[in-house]
Order: C-alpha cells, then structure tokens, then sequence
C-alpha cells in the first residue's frame, strides 16, 4: 500500500518542525516521506498486539537528586551566544502587540 | 623517533619515561593533521594554539606526579557533537556555526582528567545524521585508505583522523552504527558502549535514547583503555548507569577457550558482499582455533531494525532539535517578520537537507493521528528486537557478523536514494535499540585495498567479553589489519587515476577547485615520501 501524503499534511508538519520549506522543497519531502513510511509499513507485518511498548532498555525509573546548585554564574558565558542580546537578556522579535 | 606509528599506550609509557614530552607529541601530531588535512579534512577545528597550552599543563601534572595513567600527555580529537568550554562546537551544521558552549561535555572532562590533550573537533554528518560525513556543513571528510570513498560516518572525522595519524585516538558518537560502520571503513577499533555506561551530559542530542559515546583507537589495548577513562557513573544524566565493573583494560586477555559465539545466519545472507562475508568467515575460523566455539543461528527479526529506528531516532530527533530556533545560540536568520517566521526561517536556512529530512518524519510519527501507529508500533518492535537478542545470549557469550554490508562507498554516491544509505546500517542499528554493547574490529582488506571491518555484539554490560575477544583475534593475527592509512601512497593512487587532469589544473592555476589542487599536489607529496622511505 503506497502512502499518499496530502499538501494539507505537509503543511501542518511543516508548523509542528518550524521549517519553511520552497515549493520544490516541499515536493521532495513529501515523495521522500512517502517513500520512507512505505518501508516503515512493513513494521505492520509484525503482530504486536501483546508486546508493551519500550522507551527504556533498562528497567530504570526517574532519578532524582537534591537541587543543589553545583555550576557557578555563566550568565556571560551563556549569553556570549546570544545571537541578538539587549543587556542581560536575549532579544527576540516583538512578540506581543 | 617516529612518534606517529606508536599506539596511545606505548606514547604514553614514552611520556611516562621522559623519553618524550608532551609538546613534541602534540607537535608531531598538528605537523601530521596540518599535512593531511587538505586531503582528508578529518578536523572541523583544529586548535593548535589551545593544544600547546594544554600539553605545558598537562606535562606539570605529570612532573607533579598528579597524572599517572596510560593516556597522560597523549594526544586526542573529539567528535564535534560533545561540547568543551569555549570551544567551538558546531556539529558540523550551519546552524551552530558559531557556538561556543559554557561547559564541558562529562566524557571529555573524564579525559581531561586523564591527562589528555584535545588536538581538535572532528568531522561529522550533520547532526550525526548521515552514514558517510558526506551531509557536514563543513565539506565531506575522504578516507585515508582511499581519498575516491567517504571514512562512514557519521563518527568519519574521527575514525579518519585516527587512521591517517591526525591524533592517537579520538571520541566518537554512535546512534545508529555511527563509531563501529566508519571505523569498520577506515580499519580502525570502535566500540559502542552499553547504553548508559558513558555520560552523555554535554553530548549534542540526536536520539537520546540510542546515543552512547564510545572510543575510535588504533588497536584494542588503546580502546580499552580509552573506554576505561570515560565511563562513569554522572548524576547530570538521567540514564547514567552505575555500573559495577569499569576495569576494562583487565579484559585484555589472550584467552577465548570456550567462548560461545553465534554468527547470524540472517547477517550473511544476501545484500552482504561477497569479500566482506569471506574475512568474516576468515575470522570467525582464527577465533574457532583459538578454542572458541562457532556456531550460527537464526537472529530473527533483522528486516525490521532499520524501519523501527528511523521511526524512533527521527521522532526524538524532531524534540531534540527543537532547540535551535535563533534565540539563544547559534544563527539566526538576517530577514524576518515575527517571532514564528524568524524561528522558520533561522531553521530552514540553518539545517541541512538530511536533518530536515529527518525533523519532518519525526514531527509527522510524533503529530496526533500518527503517534499509536508509527511510533508505539516502532517501540513495540523494538521491545521484539530486544527479546530476540535475550533469547540469542541465552545461548551465546558473543554475536559475530559483520560492521557493514560493504566496504567503504564512493564519495558522492550515497546521498542521492537516502533510504538505500539507510540499508547499509543493517548490522549496527539493532544493537542501538537493544542498548547492547558492539565493537568493530579490523579484519582485512578488499580488492581495492580498502578495510573490512568484523562486528562484535555483547549482552548488556559484557563489554570485557568484546574487547577478551578482540584482543585474542588481534594477537593471532598479529595486528596484521590494524595498519595506519599510507595517504600519501593512497592520494598518489588518486592523482594517477585523474593525472593529466591535475596536472592540467595547476598549470592553469586554478585554485578554485580544491579537490584538484589536492591531487595537482600529488607529485611533490610522492617525492616526499620517497626521501623517507
């Protein structure tokens, strides 16, 4: 069964990756895409209707540790990335009206 | 003394010695990689100045008496993916570009405690999303053994720039095959630790659950002790595992009498080429008369690894990259209207082609509608996978196939038809899932002259078992497959394949094209070699 992908689906991933793809782009992805959950269907071969889905390999549980502030202040350091900064903080654009 | 042709522990018992100072180490080590680098590209930094400043350091600690280990004072390169202070780390991504972390990666301060000096970053697929380090930002990096064909990847930097001398060992990343398939290529030893055994705290996140850092080295005593000093136990990542045995080095025993070792029928079946099968077999049999015993057996499942990993590692690659939208590191794009356009256009201007490839299948297997059939199917399987390798180390102390289906590619052709580039992780990419340790080991040569490498596959924590049995196999053999890159012999065979080409290009003073400088180089490069020889 071959998948078909509708341009409303590829725009909606698109919204949910942040990428804007061009129109050629977009005609790329979405015959790579279809091809690859093609494939992926043969997954469906397998009945896996008794099988508990693993996330972990290891049977480990959340781990906790006490909050204790271990690393010093990297505030210049950290910012020192920033691709936009206005004093001690990031700049992005306006947000709100 | 030709420093270069010494393993990471023989350099350092030198050091250890006097015999040899850690700046004549680095020295001979960025003489090589400045040499080298315009063929093979290994590095994506290379940081001279900063490696003669850390060999002063260290050669103190050791003066001191501080720094008595087996790699102190040894030179080493790490993968561009793990993040060291101020250092530029890029991932070899656009979108990264300028980054300068504020910290340094758990398994590179291990090091940094061992007495190592970091030479440089290395070359990567972007975003360690790739099987050839052909999708780097930052140009393709060329096997040592052959400067036609791509080192594997996406750990090619790495591997490449242990083979062609650059560094004596290096850190590698592997999500998928991503150490054992470009070290299998470039004729080197890498092993994939178990599945929290090395801190990936400071490790750039592709798929969180599958990501071990492991060592790329140049024989198995290095790598042995290479994993000895990073494995640790890290509280800053939740899936450190605290493990009871990190002597690994003790493992180095010629001794595999009685060790059972299944070969998966599945693994040797079609698709696998024919001179790779044979030094396989070949191996298995130099194991056989070192008293193990041999035996194949149906793995089972085997077709399904790479479907259910696409799913997986694609789904938390989308959440994992994430956090590259322009506001608090890396690039941002120069033209935006708003918040939401800015993050669009910063990422789709920023990622590569493979990396959006792979943002857009995990958004779609993650997106409502899609999650119960794509990606808890694809985690049911993987639950599957796991029970199959169970059943396997019922019977069996050790898994033997090959790294990969096939020796090392041509450069340029693998990226064009994705998916036949993700059949070639065939072998590796089971071993992510199930969280199992695996090791790749040189074992010969292909017509072309180029590596094969065997694949050695673990249960959970049992990597003495590998390195036991790559040992035994390397003393037998007499480390007959585990020989440096001849580069300037291999960039000669190139140069004689495009001859009046390169020639042509020099004499039109075109220095443009850089691949054909390279080989117009040729010539002077051979004459070199021939004074020392």
């Amino acid at each position: 069964m071959a998948n078909q992908i509708s341009d409303e689906t590829m725009e909606y991933v698109g919204i949910l990756a942040k990428l804007e793809l061009s129109g050629e782009e977009k005609e790329a992805a979405k015959a790579d895409m279809e091809k690859m959950l093609d494939y992926i269907d043969t997954l469906n071969e397998l009945d896996t209707s008794a099988v508990e889905p693993m996330s972990h390999v290891f049977p480990v549980c959340n781990v906790f540790r006490e909050d204790v502030v271990t690393n010093g202040d990297n505030k210049e350091q950290t910012l020192a990335n920033a691709p936009l900064r206005k004093e001690d903080s990031f700049e992005v654009p306006k947000t709100i009206g | 003394m030709d420093l270069l042709h010494l393993t990471a522990i023989e350099l350092g018992r030198k050091i250890k010695t006097r015999e040899v100072s850690v700046t004549e180490a680095v020295k001979a080590v960025l003489e090589q990689a400045k040499e080298m680098e315009p063929e093979i590209n290994s590095y994506v930094t290379l940081d001279e100045a900063g490696a003669l400043m850390q060999a002063e350091a260290v050669q103190k600690r050791i003066d001191s008496g501080e720094l008595t280990g087996p790699l102190a004072g040894v030179p080493a390169a790490v993968k561009d993916n793990m993040c060291i202070e101020g250092k530029l780390t890029t991932c070899s991504s656009k979108i990264l570009s300028n980054f300068h972390p504020a910290f340094t990666a758990e398994a590179v301060k291990n090091l940094q405690k061992a007495g190592a000096v970091i030479v440089g970053k290395t070359n990567m697929d972007e975003f360690a999303m790739g099987s050839t380090t052909e999708t780097s930002y930052y140009g393709p990096t060329k096997n040592p053994h052959n400067l036609m064909h791509v080192p594997g990847g996406s750990s090619g930097g790495s591997c490449a720039a242990v083979a062609a001398q650059e560094c004596w060992y290096a850190l590698g990343s592997d999500t998928g095959g991503s150490i054992r398939q470009p070290s299998s290529f470039c004729g080197v030893v890498g092993l994939k630790p178990t599945y929290g055994t090395v801190s990936r705290y400071g490790l750039i996140a592709y798929g969180s659950s599958l990501d071990q850092i492991g060592p790329v080295a140049r024989d198995v005593s290095d790598c042995a002790a290479v994993l000895e000093a990073i494995a640790s136990h890290d509280e800053k990542d939740s899936t450190s595992i605290q493990r009871k045995d990190y002597d690994f080095t003790s493992a180095l025993a010629r001794d595999v009498k009685g060790m059972k070792i299944g070969i998966p029928r599945d693994y040797m079946r079609e698709g696998l080429n024919p001179e790779v099968a044979d030094a396989v077999w070949k191996a298995a049999r130099v194991l056989e008369e070192q008293g193990a015993v041999i035996e194949e057996f149906d793995l089972s499942l085997v077709k399904y690894a790479i479907p259910a990993y696409y799913v997986i590692a694609s789904a938390e690659a989308s959440s994992n990259l994430e956090r590259f939208d322009g506001v608090k590191y890396g690039y941002r794009a120069a033209d935006y209207e708003g918040l939401h356009n800015m993050y669009k256009k910063t990422r789709s201007e920023g990622f590569g082609a493979e990396v959006k490839r792979r943002i857009m299948l995990g958004s779609f297997v993650l997106s409502s509608g899609y999650y119960d059939a794509y990606y808890l199917k694809a985690l049911c399987v993987k639950a599957l996978i796991k029970q199959a390798f169970d059943r396997a180390f019922e019977s069996y102390d050790l898994i033997l196939g090959p790294a990969a289906p096939t020796t090392a590619p041509e450069l340029g052709k693998s990226l064009q038809d994705p998916l036949k580039m993700y059949l070639g992780d065939i072998y590796t990419i089971s071993v992510n899932l199930a969280g199992l340790p695996g090791m790749s080991v040189p074992i010969g040569r292909d017509r072309k002259g180029l590596p094969v490498g065997m694949q050695l596959i673990g249960n959970s924590f049992q990597e003495k078992t590998l390195i036991r049995a790559a040992y035994t196999y390397e003393c037998a053999t007499e480390k007959q497959f585990e020989v440096s890159a001849d580069v300037r012999a291999g960039a000669g065979m190139a140069a004689g394949q495009a001859g009046d080409c390169g020639r042509a290009c020099r004499q039109t003073g075109d220095p443009g094209d850089s691949a054909f400088q390279a080989k117009s180089e040729m010539p002077d490069v051979q004459a070199k070699s021939g004074r020392e020889a």
